[in-house]
């Protein structure tokens, strides 16, 4: 976006409701959180020409039920952080002239699983062949086994990675719609069940159903909405490997620092105008990894940095403040809510409002640290 | 259906992979390198990744390994049910790649697991193929002799 206006997020919205929804189908959930966020940002459905979500059931099914023509398409599925690189690729569209108005959606009945594909590994894939056959099952068992590596290289304690769900449920206290609320202690983490050696269930994000939904447009238009625009200031994606066993370095992902470089530099900000910050955590130490890929620790320093308390309520860098994938909620695909807790930081209305972030930074993870996506957002214009 | 009796999931090879999972049947453990720039690589490809050459041969590794990190898994996958809580690891190996596997001839526990120790490779029937898992070894005398 180094040409031209740029674009706003003029409407952020969820389903009316998180967590265990058995009544709503997956398309019903991205329709809700559609809806919402049609009218969060003042517009018709009419207003749209832009669609971007993932299969199933993908755009086509959404604009479709939504009563949508789009004249620009979307189906960029690459994991939890999709929604970041849709934000990304309606900028680009929309500063071209292929698109006005996009509308980005998530929904995920992730708990209940109504209308929902299955999960399935062909056994001729690369990981059907090379990573499912030692009984592999989900991301518990993959996302997680960077971490022991990590852990001897650089020293992180079981105690700080436990501490990462300590200070996480500090802001989900804060927030009415997190799924758990109550403080929790370090030796409860550490006590509560293994899951996969060393992550313990209090280390692992939840499971649930839920949606939400974007509306993105120029930032010529940022006067023309109800509420304040979110200017989207810089952005990035990246890929690493499609197995985490392929990883090139366990104690860091590339992916990440490339995203989080590109969305920087396009804003021209550095790690001390931050003000807010969200990092994809579906287990304990995504945040950690993020923290160092992004630049605002050192390496091996993420760590101590959260245990001493600068990432929770009063800390120098808010971090996950709607309580993240740990404590607020986790359809399986948690990006939209990460974009969605920062545009209502920016604009001044949540749950857990930290004081007035001109900036606040959002990094993605899809699959197994293996694709991640970054937008700066700001509450004014570059 | 590619799972064993017992629910376990069985590799199916495609072309590019059949020459290594005819390696394990034989009992060797065959990945590919580069013949322009010499790197070895996992998993099975037709370009090299390091520099993109389609040159690329089939040579026998070492089977020497190091274990490079795991996680022991409480929530067992289908057919892994009988196991108790068992190791899902990944190794490195001596030429330099790495991959995932089960370690086997030794404890699954954080006490018997220490990050770096030295492994071999050995193969376990799963189905019609055989999977290369890996068991604790003497340490080489040097990074990719033969045992």
């Amino acid at each position: 976006m180094s040409r031209g206006p740029g674009v706003i997020i003029a409407g952020a919205a969820e389903t009316d409701q998180v967590g265990k929804l058995p009544g709503h189908s997956t398309l019903a959930l991205h329709v809700e959180a559609a809806v919402n966020a049609v009218r969060d940002a003042g517009l018709s459905l009419r207003d749209i020409d832009g669609i971007a979500t993932v299969s199933a059931p993908g755009p086509v099914q959404v604009a479709h039920a939504l009563g949508i023509v789009p004249r620009w398409i979307d189906g960029t599925g690459v994991g939890g952080t999709s929604f970041l690189l849709h934000v990304r690729h309606a900028a680009a569209a929309i500063q071209a002239g292929y698109a006005q108005t996009v509308l980005v959606t998530h929904g995920e009945s992730g708990r209940s699983r109504v209308g929902a594909a299955p999960f399935r590994i062909p056994p001729s894939s690369p990981t059907g062949q090379f990573e499912a056959p030692y009984g592999t099952f989900g991301p518990t068992t993959t996302f997680t086994i960077t971490a022991l590596r990590y852990m001897k290289d650089f020293g992180l304690t079981h105690e700080q990675l436990a501490y990462v769900a300590v200070a996480q449920r500090r802001w989900a206290a804060k927030n009415p719609r997190a799924a758990y609320r109550d403080p929790i202690t370090v030796e409860d983490v550490l006590t509560s069940r293994l899951i996969a050696y060393p992550f313990h269930l209090l280390e692992c994000c939840l499971v649930t159903d839920g949606g939400g939904a974007l509306v993105v447009t120029s930032a010529d238009r940022a006067g023309d909405f109800p509420k304040p625009a979110v200017f989207v200031l810089g952005t990035g994606e990246s890929a690493e490997a499609p197995m985490i066993s392929q990883l090139a370095d366990f104690t860091e992902s590339q992916a990440f620092r490339l995203a989080g470089q590109a969305a920087f530099a396009e804003a021209g900000i550095g790690v001390r105008d931050v003000g807010h910050l969200m990092i994809y955590d579906a287990f304990a130490h995504v945040p950690i990894y993020g923290l160092e890929a992004l630049g605002f620790v050192g390496k091996g320093e993420a760590g101590a940095f959260i245990a001493d308390g600068n990432t929770e309520p009063g800390g120098r860098l808010p971090l996950n403040t709607n309580g993240g994938g740990l404590s607020y909620t986790h359809t399986g695909m948690y990006g939209m809510f990460a974009i969605t807790e920062a545009a209502r930081q920016v604009r001044g209305e949540a749950a857990a409002q930290v004081e007035a972030p001109d900036i606040s930074v959002v990094l993605g993870n899809g699959g197994t640290f293996s694709t991640a996506g970054a937008l700066v957002l700001g509450r004014q214009p570059r | 259906m590619a799972v064993t009796m017992s629910g376990k999931p069985v590799p199916v090879p495609t072309p590019e992979t059949q020459p290594f999972w005819d390696g394990c049947a034989a009992g060797e453990l065959r990945i590919q390198r580069c013949a322009d720039c010499a790197t070895a690589f996992f998993y099975p490809r037709p370009v090299c990744p390091a520099c993109g050459s389609v040159n690329v041969e089939w040579f026998t590794a070492s089977g020497q390994a190091r274990l490079y990190s795991y996680v022991i898994n409480h929530r067992p996958a289908p057919g892994f049910e009988d196991e108790g809580p068992y190791a899902i690891a990944v190794v490195q190996l001596a030429e330099g790649p790495r991959m995932m596997t089960n370690l086997t001839g030794v404890a699954n526990t954080p006490e018997a697991l220490v990050l770096d120790m030295p492994l071999r490779v050995t193969f376990e029937r799963r189905g019609e193929v055989y999977l290369p898992v890996f068991t604790p070894a003497p340490a080489p005398a040097s990074r990719g002799a033969g045992p």
